[in-house]
């Protein structure tokens, strides 16, 4: 077989995190009851006319300025027709011809850990369509277009990546630059992230590209992976047969791992695109960029150096928390409370990261607050609770937020720090494990474990394990 | 005097001496319907409860000095493409013909802050899309000076409305002349601003970079003061501008002494009606006589302007007409096998073949392929338009022409012809690719007994020239109207 190459490109939509819809005053909160944030303009009333929502153009801006790209000085919307229910209008405001930005880069590692740029052809800014829902039962559709307006930046990438890990990485370096800007929570399984993948293979060597197809339905990274090597090897295996890719747009499904194709290039609809009439061209002004570039935040790489520099936390931990925008404001804040900052690295890292892995959560799930971290490290801290109590409390704290003051006080887990006391029960644990002492007294270390451990079990856990061991040591000589 | 002769201004101010009631008024409204309605069919809706009911409220607003402005408690019809909160808005389409708008346009908003009372919806060319009101689905509207006769349109049921006492003044939508031109042909004032003076929210689209609301209505007096009530800013049209020169009133100055006046000859050309010619000539000499200049000039360009309107127009309307699916409101077919079938046998029965018509060219226009060659040349044209008028307005306060080629052609004569329907727009929508304002007044009557119109046409945000120098034709012109025949 001949060796062959995969081009890879990314159209990638995400919804904006904005208050308001792109066109009118509707909210954008997720999960309401249908059609209840609606109004004419996202309804489609006639008569009804779209207003511009500034916000939506400073977020594709910033976006677009941590991307490297130029912004467009004089950018219009155009209207995109094409008639589904879904669409009230039956057209959708989004640009064309003038999009706001273009010509960017971001920087990602390759398969050999060099650096590599991903041309960002353009960004631009557009409406989300309502939602279908198909009523089996009753043979019917219904719509809710609480969804209808809600803003979207969709990223368009020249045809750089090769691999899926490419892909991947590409993918976690736009979500992270998006997060940090507060531009959108970037969630791909909620769909406000989704990524349509145009792959290509050629052999290698090959100047000129293949034909592509465009992959569709994409809802996580793994989802993306799997599909991109599914594509891959589906081209691979026609070429080899000596038929020919055909330009179409496809639909994978993750559940067998298999896609199908939805139209060809042929059936391709024509949108009709025009100037939209309704709305005035922006005119973007050298102050209003200065403004928004003086407003982006502290992106990752700066964030890692100060981490490492700031709080002396080791390099791979630092890289880890600041590569989720969730965790690095989960780091700060739990800092900001007062906490050790190793400490709480050491919780994010750790227990953290364990309960997320047992729970198939990812770090955007996390829900609990910095200020009960933080109380807990405060609880250790003072030696009011020793490591496995600590232990359990985070697990609380993990999954119902609670607060460790309230929790260890209430459930009666405070350290037991009362040395005659731990005396009494550790002649007693002497007294009823002589094989250990004397297996002890003979150089086996490992046997003060388990009298510390018998010592811990007779005080329900509680005990001070340092003021254990010091006792027992000195009673055993 | 017969109440139903009063111009709004006038009514207004008997209203407040309490010489009338806003009831009495309204009661003559409704009272002439009665007698003419059948016959000329200017209203798509008539409201009488509505009606009465605001009598007394605005009466009472009146009564309590709430409503103090200019057209308080005076009876207005509103062309059935704006919305109106709670009252049927059909834009004479069969795909509207059950549609009940939840809210009400900006400029009907602003009406019924000024004390207006609505009588009910004017009849209309389907969608805007016509030149005589006869593309209605609810049937033409007729010329009250003639029943054999076309009242222009697409605003022709409240041209017809005003010239007929069924209303005192009432709103259209100019988008290639649709208020201008039925204006002429009935014998009333007809006025497009600037475009973006009169907030397009509510107005259902046709053309929307070509689109304007303006007022039709019985003198020049009437016109600056409805256009002052409705030229308000509006946040909810992103096309709308901040005018701080709105006091339109102001410029109802019976003196032109040095006005600067150019007359195309461009507009004077082939296929021009004789009487029409002479009738607007002599406007000029009018205009002349009390002191104004008045110069020829070319204005070039103007033979572009039909086949541009038409593919801007239309390739617009292509898009905004979308909409109208069957899917949301409106009317949809009974019987049907899937969605793709639903569109097709709504929009094939909701829609009149003119409204069609320009729905295929739109989309034409627009194509891929195509776009580059028509919309986007359309587009050039539209520019070099603009600053052929650029350049005349360095030169000229005021553009006199006519309003149209001839006078309101029988009915049936322009339907089976489109294209000569098209060129009849010719002294009008050149206003609108520039978006220029222009005021239509009556400046004669025909040998067969119909009005002509004087077109007075300014630059862009100059409307208190034209109100001006037609405010002075007026003064010298003298009271003009059906009875003077």
């Amino acid at each position: 077989m001949k060796s062959y190459e995969t081009v890879i490109g990314l159209e990638v939509h995400v919804e904006l995190a904005t208050k308001t819809k792109i066109f009118c005053g509707c909210s954008t909160a997720f999960g309401a009851e249908p059609n209840t944030h609606t109004c004419p303009v996202c309804t489609g009333m006639p008569g009804s006319l779209p207003v511009l929502n500034k916000q939506v153009v400073e977020y594709a801006m910033a976006v677009g300025l941590a991307a490297n790209c130029e912004i467009t000085r004089y950018s219009k919307f155009d209207r995109k027709n094409y008639f589904y229910p879904d669409n009230p209008q039956n057209y959708q405001i989004s640009q064309l011809y003038l999009p706001i930005c273009r010509n960017g880069f971001v920087e990602i590692m390759d398969q050999d850990g060099n650096p590599k740029k991903v041309r960002i052809h353009e960004i631009h800014m557009e409406e989300d369509a309502g939602k279908l829902i198909h009523d089996e039962w009753d043979d019917c559709s219904y719509v809710d277009y609480n969804r209808s307006g809600v803003p979207l930046i969709e990223i368009v990438s020249e045809p750089d990546m090769r691999s899926a890990d490419e892909v991947i990485r590409y993918l976690e370096k736009l979500r992270l630059i998006i997060q940090y800007l507060g531009a959108s929570d970037c969630k791909l399984n909620e769909g406000s992230m989704r990524a349509d993948v145009n792959l290509s293979v050629r052999e290698s060597g090959t100047g000129t590209f293949g034909t592509r197809t465009e992959m569709k339905n994409l809802n996580s990274f793994k989802a993306i992976a799997r599909a991109i090597e599914n594509e891959r090897e589906r081209q691979i295996e026609l070429l080899e047969e000596g038929k020919k890719v055909i330009q179409e747009t496809r639909r994978w499904d993750d559940n067998k791992e298999y896609s199908y194709p939805m139209r060809s290039k042929e059936d391709a609809m024509d949108y009709r695109y025009f100037p939209e009439p309704d709305l005035v061209p922006m005119i973007i002004s050298d102050e209003w960029i200065e403004k928004i570039r003086k407003n982006q935040p502290e992106f990752r790489d700066e964030k890692k150096k100060r981490y490492i520099s700031d709080f002396e936390i080791p390099e791979y931990d630092a890289d880890i928390i600041t590569g989720t925008k969730h965790l690095a404001d989960l780091f700060e804040a739990t800092v900001k409370f007062g906490a050790n900052p190793k400490k709480v690295s050491n919780y994010l890292m750790g227990e953290t990261m364990r309960l997320l892995k047992s729970n198939d959560m990812e770090p955007e799930d996390i829900t609990f607050s910095p200020e009960n971290l933080a109380r807990l490290i405060g609880l250790t801290d003072d030696n009011l609770i020793n490591s496995s109590v600590a232990k359990e409390v985070f697990e609380k704290i993990f999954t119902d937020d609670i607060n460790p003051v309230e929790y260890v006080e209430k459930n009666g887990l405070k350290q037991n720090n009362d040395e005659e006391g731990l005396r009494k029960m550790i002649q007693e644990v002497i007294e009823n494990n002589p094989q250990s002492v004397s297996d002890y007294k003979n150089g086996k270390d490992k046997a003060l474990g388990f009298l510390v451990g018998q010592t811990m079990k007779a005080a329900k856990g509680k005990a001070n394990p340092g003021i254990i061991n010091k006792i027992l040591k000195e009673l055993l000589g | 005097m017969d109440i139903l002769d009063y111009t709004a201004v006038e009514l207004a101010g008997r209203i407040k001496k309490k010489e009338v009631s806003v009831k009495d008024a309204v009661m003559a409204v409704l009272d002439r319907i009665d007698k003419t309605e059948n016959e000329l069919n200017c209203y798509v809706t008539i409201d009488r409860d509505g009606a009465l009911m605001s009598a007394e409220e605005v009466q009472k607003k009146i009564d309590r000095g709430e409503f103090a402005g200019p057209l308080a408690g005076v009876p207005v019809a509103i062309k059935d493409n704006m919305c109106t909160d709670g009252m049927l808005t059909t834009c004479s389409s069969k795909i509207l013909s059950n549609f009940v708008p939840a809210f009400s346009s900006q400029a009907v908003v602003n009406l019924k802050e000024a004390g207006a009372v609505i009588i009910g919806k004017t009849n209309m060319d389907e969608f805007a899309m016509g030149s005589t009101t006869e593309t209605s689905y609810y049937g033409a509207t007729k010329n009250p000076w003639n029943t054999d006769h076309v009242p222009g349109g697409s605003s022709g049921g409240s041209a017809a409305a005003v010239a007929a006492n069924e209303c005192y003044y009432a709103l259209g939508s100019d988008t290639g002349g649709s208020i201008r031109q039925p204006a002429a042909y009935c014998g009333v004032v007809g006025m497009k601003p600037t475009y973006s003076t009169v907030s397009r929210y509510g107005l259902i689209a046709y053309g929307s970079s070509l689109d304007q609301i303006g007022p039709i209505c019985k003198d020049v007096t009437d016109c600056a003061t409805i256009l002052e009530v409705i030229s308000t800013y509006d946040p909810k049209d992103a096309t709308s501008v901040k005018r701080q020169d709105t006091d339109f009133t102001s410029a109802l100055i019976d003196d032109v002494k040095g006005m600067k006046i150019g007359v195309p000859k461009d507009y004077f050309g082939d296929g021009m009606d004789e009487e029409v010619k002479d009738a607007v000539l002599r406007a000029a000499e009018v205009l002349k006589s009390k002191g104004a200049v008045i110069e020829e000039f070319e204005l070039s360009l103007v033979k572009y302007a039909i086949p541009a309107y038409y593919t801007i127009a239309s390739a617009e309307a292509s898009s905004n007409l979308e909409r109208f699916d069957g899917i949301k409101y409106g009317y949809r077919t009974n019987e049907y096998e899937g969605l793709h079938q639903m569109y097709k046998k709504t929009r094939s029965e909701g829609f009149g073949p003119e409204v069609k018509r320009r729905i295929m060219l739109g989309s034409f226009v627009l194509s891929s392929g195509y776009y580059d060659a028509y919309y986007l040349k359309a587009l050039k044209v539209k520019a070099l338009i603009k600053k052929a008028f650029d350049e005349a307005f360095s030169k000229y306060d005021v553009i006199l022409g006519p309003v149209a080629p001839g006078v309101a052609p029988k009915l049936g004569e322009s339907l089976c012809d489109p294209i000569k329907m098209y060129l009849g727009d010719i002294d009008t929508i050149s206003a609108n690719l520039a978006g220029l304002p222009g005021i239509s007044l009556p400046c004669g009557i025909s040998k067969n007994g119909l009005p002509i119109g004087l077109q007075l046409m300014g630059d862009c945000f100059k409307e208190k020239n034209i109100i001006r120098a037609a405010y002075a034709y007026e003064q010298a012109r003298g009271k003009f109207g059906r009875e003077d025949r």
